[in-house]
């Protein structure tokens, strides 16, 4: 590292900070409004609407939409069980550290400039200017059925939880050599300016609305732009020491089965939050449907995944099995609603299928993802975004559409990614030194370890 | 004195355990190690890439006998840890020059 660039580094912390600050500053005015158009029947005050008969049908689709933000909230969790689990145990709190800090820096960001950035109203399809996302809580504009099957506040937080997943995918792909420091930087910019700009194509109404581009939940603008922003960043951080060794793969072992189980099982209930809230509303046929299709595609995906790696492999593989139920569930995410039943289950047993020989094709790239995360989040993202230009039940979503929208975004998320990466690694560094990296990232980075009194096994 | 090492297979702990007992020897200590003499390792995979696992699990107990007891404590052990398959494991004699009960500082055979 260049003598300058440690200076330069905490300038550049610093001017992130001074950004975020200036960005929050208008939150104290509390200022309100953004374009929401009053009906003919505007209500005279949410008290006014609390008395009319369809304030019982709100409350329950309100509802609904933050059960389902919660679950969104809970993948958090299976998110950091699934990547400490499948990484050594000396980087264990490194791992923990990054999810549980990405949570709180993708709510944090999407409250400051995200939201708006994402969901502009009226804006030139591409790019909007983000800000702090706080209302008046007495707009009845926005607090009642006028705005949405939900409050203001609702879909915030259920898309703030979105935001934060798209981010944490990334966090799995780099583990265990990447600088903490550094990956932080890159979350906020990655979370707060290319996350809501892809989404405002499709979700915000922006240019792949337009051209009836369509993700229901997100295989493309969640998934296929974490997958892809994780490849660019593993391009450049490059693999863990001692992984590929004179021509060969050496595996580097989990340490702790039991833990990324956890993790998956965790991320598959998330999942019904994932995809059931993304109905927008508590329609009981709607939901009920979703939650079908999307267990459908992931038992498929992990069947499959199963019996691939038994063929393939000569014995099947638990982790990779893991990912098959992952990869089948980002699999059905463009399409939960609107393909059959059948299916859903043939798109989530090709995922799985999909899932192992991609995770074997990067590792013959000698592109190191410890969890599987580009495998399971950018190819089945692109499989899934795809199915449904194969599956659909709606005329209208075609095979072209679907293709460009999903290249538009995942070669953004990797270009954007690769950018950001190139220029942490001259500025700050990216990587930890090859010591830090064989003594671990627990003392290294954070002096803490995992498991202070009973150390399994680590090389 | 003499301190008795011996590896052996892990599940064999128990039964090695009572036949010290039989012989009257109360005390020893357990650690888990792994090593490889002539038994070979094995292969296992892990997310596609083969590996080879050279070294084996197994249990090693260190035992303080006097001088006497040597035979009959490493032949209940021989006795008690053999499968005839490769992997048993084996036994050492080592000289001891000093042992010591820290309760109650007795010194020498009386403190085993």
């Amino acid at each position: 590292m260049k003598s300058w660039s440690k200076p330069l580094g905490g300038l550049l912390k610093l001017t992130g900070v001074l950004a975020m600050l200036a960005i929050a500053l208008p939150c104290f005015a509390q200022d309100a409004t953004p374009a929401a158009e009053a009906t003919a029947a505007a209500y005279e005050s949410y008290d006014a609407f609390t008395q009319t008969p369809g304030f019982t049908l709100f409350t329950v689709n309100n509802l609904w939409i933050l059960i389902s933000a919660s679950l969104v909230f809970l993948m958090h969790l299976g998110f950091a069980s699934v990547e400490s689990g499948l990484a050594r145990s000396k980087n264990t709190v490194n791992i923990l550290f990054k999810n549980v800090l990405i949570a709180c820096i993708g709510i944090v960001t999407y409250a400051l400039w995200g939201f708006n950035a994402m969901y502009p109203g009226e804006f030139n399809g591409f790019f909007a200017a983000g800000g702090w996302f706080g209302v008046s809580n007495d707009d009845v504009s926005l607090m009642t059925d006028t705005y949405a099957a939900y409050t203001w506040w609702t879909d915030f937080i259920f898309q703030a939880m979105f935001a934060a997943t798209a981010a944490t995918i990334v966090s799995g792909a780099v583990a265990e050599r990447v600088k903490f420091g550094s990956f932080m930087v890159y979350t906020v910019l990655l979370v707060t300016f290319v996350y809501p700009m892809t989404g405002s194509w499709k979700w915000g109404g922006g240019w792949l609305d337009q051209k009836g581009f369509y993700d229901f939940a997100g295989s493309t603008l969640v998934h296929g732009f974490g997958g892809f922003a994780a490849l660019a960043a593993v391009i450049v951080l490059g693999p863990r020491m001692g992984k590929y060794v004179n021509g060969t793969i050496r595996p580097i072992l989990g340490h702790s089965m039991p833990l990324a189980t956890i993790g998956v099982m965790l991320l598959w209930l998330g999942w019904y939050g994932f995809n059931g809230g993304s109905v927008l509303s508590a329609d009981p046929r709607g939901v009920s449907y979703v939650f079908v299709t999307t267990t459908l595609a992931a038992a498929g995906g992990a069947l499959a995944a199963a019996i691939t790696s038994w063929f393939v492999l000569k014995k099947p593989d638990f982790s990779m099995t893991l990912n098959g139920v992952l990869a089948g569930l980002v699999g059905i995410t463009a399409g939960a609603d609107t393909v059959g039943m059948g299916s859903s289950l043939i798109i989530g047993i090709i995922a799985g299928i999909i899932v192992v020989f991609s995770i074997v094709f990067f590792d013959k790239l000698k592109i190191d993802d410890p969890v599987g995360a580009i495998s399971v989040h950018g190819v089945c993202g692109i499989w899934g975004t795809l199915a449904v230009g194969i599956f659909s039940t709606n005329e209208e979503h075609t095979f072209g559409t679907q293709l460009v929208g999903c290249v538009a975004v995942i070669v953004t998320a990797f270009v954007a990614s690769f950018i950001l990466c190139a220029a942490l690694k001259a500025v700050m560094g990216l990587r930890v030194s090859a010591e830090e990296e064989t003594e671990g990232l627990d003392i290294g980075e954070h002096g803490n370890e995992a498991y202070p009194d009973f150390s399994p096994a680590h090389k | 004195m003499k301190l008795i090492i011996a590896i052996i297979k892990p599940f064999k702990l128990e039964e090695v355990k009572e036949a010290l007992s039989e012989i009257g020897i109360e005390g020893m200590t357990v650690t888990e190690v792994k090593g490889f003499g002539r038994q070979k390792g094995h292969t296992e995979i892990y997310r596609g890439s083969e590996y080879t696992v050279d070294f084996l699990p197994k249990v090693k107990l260190e035992i303080v006998v006097a001088d006497e007891m040597v035979t009959k404590t490493v032949d209940a052990v021989v006795k008690a840890a053999k499968t005839g398959k490769i992997g048993d494991g084996k036994v050492f004699v080592v000289a001891l020059e000093e042992a010591v009960r820290i309760r109650t500082d007795e010194r020498g055979d009386a403190a085993i």
